[in-house]
């Protein structure tokens, strides 16, 4: 009587039960709980005075700031990002494997070293800055120190996400368009950068994610001054001056930036897996 | 990367319109180039060059301060608990989830990637709220003279809430391509589970908790934002490498968290070695033969 056979009938390997029990109460503990407790807090405290912390001129500043740092640093990003990633899997060169291994140094390098060490060069008498400077650029310091740093720690997400699929693109498909008589210029603009649009797009979208919760090197370029402070700034200044409530209402905030980010860049990933070969 | 000889032939014959003119393409590796020195390179020889600004006996002096060891002490340490936990969280999330079919993996799959997408600064507040004095469960933890928040378990936490997606996500993809058929071959040749699992999939997927590991170790060790928010800046006792490095940065001496700064940079440096190793590694035994 073999008619029914439970759902062990095709898997007879053991131990579901107690990896996904473990799986699930570790997520509870370290992730879900801690998030359910913001969302009580915040439940806790008056909408309109929560409305009104995160709200506030000072906050509606940093918030501009974020975003617009972010969003800079993110489209410099995908400029650059997408020109390493093209170099990197089109060209030979000499310089071309320390090239690639560098381009992960952004994510291995703590971010506190990277904005330690990027104030440092842009102040008036740092190795970039002492040519800068007198120039009018004024790195350390600044709302533009705010989008080098943004840009340092966010490059790796353009180029990774963009290099897998330089790699797998269909070379016959450029060789048909320059036989069909486009020119090189032509075969780029109309049948290169279209297949790449989506995985760029990805690319900017993670690394705009990256920039808007970033902190550690931010603390150390922006100088701490009101003009350069960003939204994750704000959290902690005001935690540091036991506004639980404002604190919480900008990472309310925050949150749901991330949030929205996140189902955008879902979206755009399954848009882009259509644009990739199997 | 070695391209076989046919491909170096037909890159030679393709037309000429499929390669942009010499002058493009050395122009468009000169640009990247000179981006990469500037913006990748530099900031990391700057990083040694001024932490020994002040000479090598400063740089040692700096490095052998009381505070920056027990910061050294420290970090190690809540990386040596935050690390291993995530290691056994991964496995058996990449068990559960690549070996077996249930409803909600997509919903379990996206919560275990949350964490990448919540600001580390908003994931200290999370812990503080839950844990802190007037967090939720701060009367309760304070009835048994348990400290989290301003202390090492609080450290531990929120380090182990930033790292936690790491090595799950290199795990999953991993197992799910490998199927099940080899641990079903050895429980059906009468191997136990825990043999199975020992000598059958753990050692096949060696090479990508390694590196799931490296990656998730140089952030619990570099990790800022979400550290700094529960930890209280004790000097001496809830510093990390991270928070000595700023808290030398705000006493005006110039060398001295560079000094510290090193050792960090260090650890990013054999981060990339180990990656660099590991991708090359998986990708020859992935290859035929």
């Amino acid at each position: 009587m073999n008619h029914y056979r439970g759902p062990a009938r095709s898997n007879p390997l053991p131990g579901f039960g107690l990896t996904l029990g473990f799986t699930v109460l570790y997520l509870s503990v370290i992730v879900l709980i801690p998030i359910a407790a913001l969302a009580l807090k915040a439940l806790h405290l008056s909408w309109q005075e929560l409305w009104r912390l995160a709200t506030n001129p000072r906050a509606l500043a940093a918030y501009e700031l974020s975003l617009g740092a972010a969003l800079v640093a993110a489209l410099l990003n995908a400029g650059f990002g997408s020109l390493l990633a093209w170099v990197l899997v089109r060209y030979r060169f000499p310089g071309r494997r320390l090239l690639d291994g560098l381009i992960d140094f952004p994510f291995a390098l703590p971010t506190a070293v990277a904005g330690l060490t990027l104030a440092d060069l842009f102040s008036a008498h740092g190795w970039l800055g002492r040519f800068l400077v007198p120039m009018g650029f004024q790195g350390a310091y600044t709302r533009l120190g705010v989008v080098l740093a943004l840009t340092f720690v966010g490059l790796p997400f353009s180029v990774r996400t963009l290099q897998p699929l330089l790699e797998n693109l269909d070379k016959g498909v450029e060789e048909a368009a320059a036989m069909l008589g486009a020119g090189r210029r032509r075969t780029f603009v109309s049948v290169i950068a279209p297949t790449l649009l989506p995985a760029v797009l990805t690319g900017f979208g993670l690394a705009f994610a990256r920039g808007l919760g970033e902190y550690g090197s931010i603390v150390f370029i922006s100088g701490n001054l009101p003009r350069t402070e960003i939204a994750p700034t704000l959290v902690v200044a005001r935690l540091e001056n036991g506004d639980y409530t404002g604190a919480i209402g900008v990472a309310l905030v925050l949150m749901v930036f991330s949030f929205v980010l996140l189902f955008t860049l879902n979206w755009l990933q399954g848009w882009s897996s259509k644009f990739q070969r199997p | 990367m070695i391209l076989p000889p046919s491909t170096i032939e037909s890159q030679k014959a393709a037309p000429a319109s499929t390669q942009e003119p010499g002058w493009v393409k050395w122009l468009l590796i000169g640009v990247a180039g000179l981006f990469a020195a500037v913006f990748l390179l530099l900031p990391l020889i700057n990083v040694f060059v001024q932490a020994f600004s002040s000479g090598v006996g400063a740089y040692w002096q700096a490095l052998r301060d009381k505070d920056t060891v027990s910061a050294i002490e420290l970090t190690l340490l809540v990386a040596g608990i935050s690390v291993p936990m995530n290691v056994v969280f991964g496995v058996a999330a990449s068990w559960a989830i690549a070996k077996f079919e249930f409803r909600g993996k997509a919903v379990l799959l996206t919560f275990i990637d949350l964490p990448f997408s919540v600001s580390p600064v908003v994931a200290g507040l999370m812990f503080v709220l839950l844990c802190g004095v007037n967090g939720l469960m701060g009367p309760w933890l304070q009835a048994h003279h348990i400290k989290i928040i301003f202390a090492v378990p609080g450290i531990v936490l929120a380090t182990i809430f930033v790292t936690f997606p790491f090595v799950a996500r290199e795990l999953i993809p991993i197992m799910e391509d490998q199927g099940r058929e080899q641990e079903e071959a050895a429980l059906t040749l009468g191997a136990g589970g825990w043999q199975t699992f020992w000598h059958v999939s753990l050692p096949s997927v060696k090479w990508g908790m390694l590196y799931g590991i490296i990656l998730c170790n140089a952030r619990a060790m570099g990790e800022f934002g979400a550290v700094s928010v529960v930890s209280g800046r004790i000097t001496g006792l809830t510093d990390t490498l991270p928070l000595r490095v700023e808290k030398l940065f705000n006493s005006f001496d110039p060398a001295a968290p560079f000094a510290v700064a090193t050792l960090l940079a260090l650890l990013a440096l054999v981060t990339l070695g180990l990656k660099t190793f590991l991708e090359w590694k998986s990708r020859g035994e992935e290859g035929p033969g």
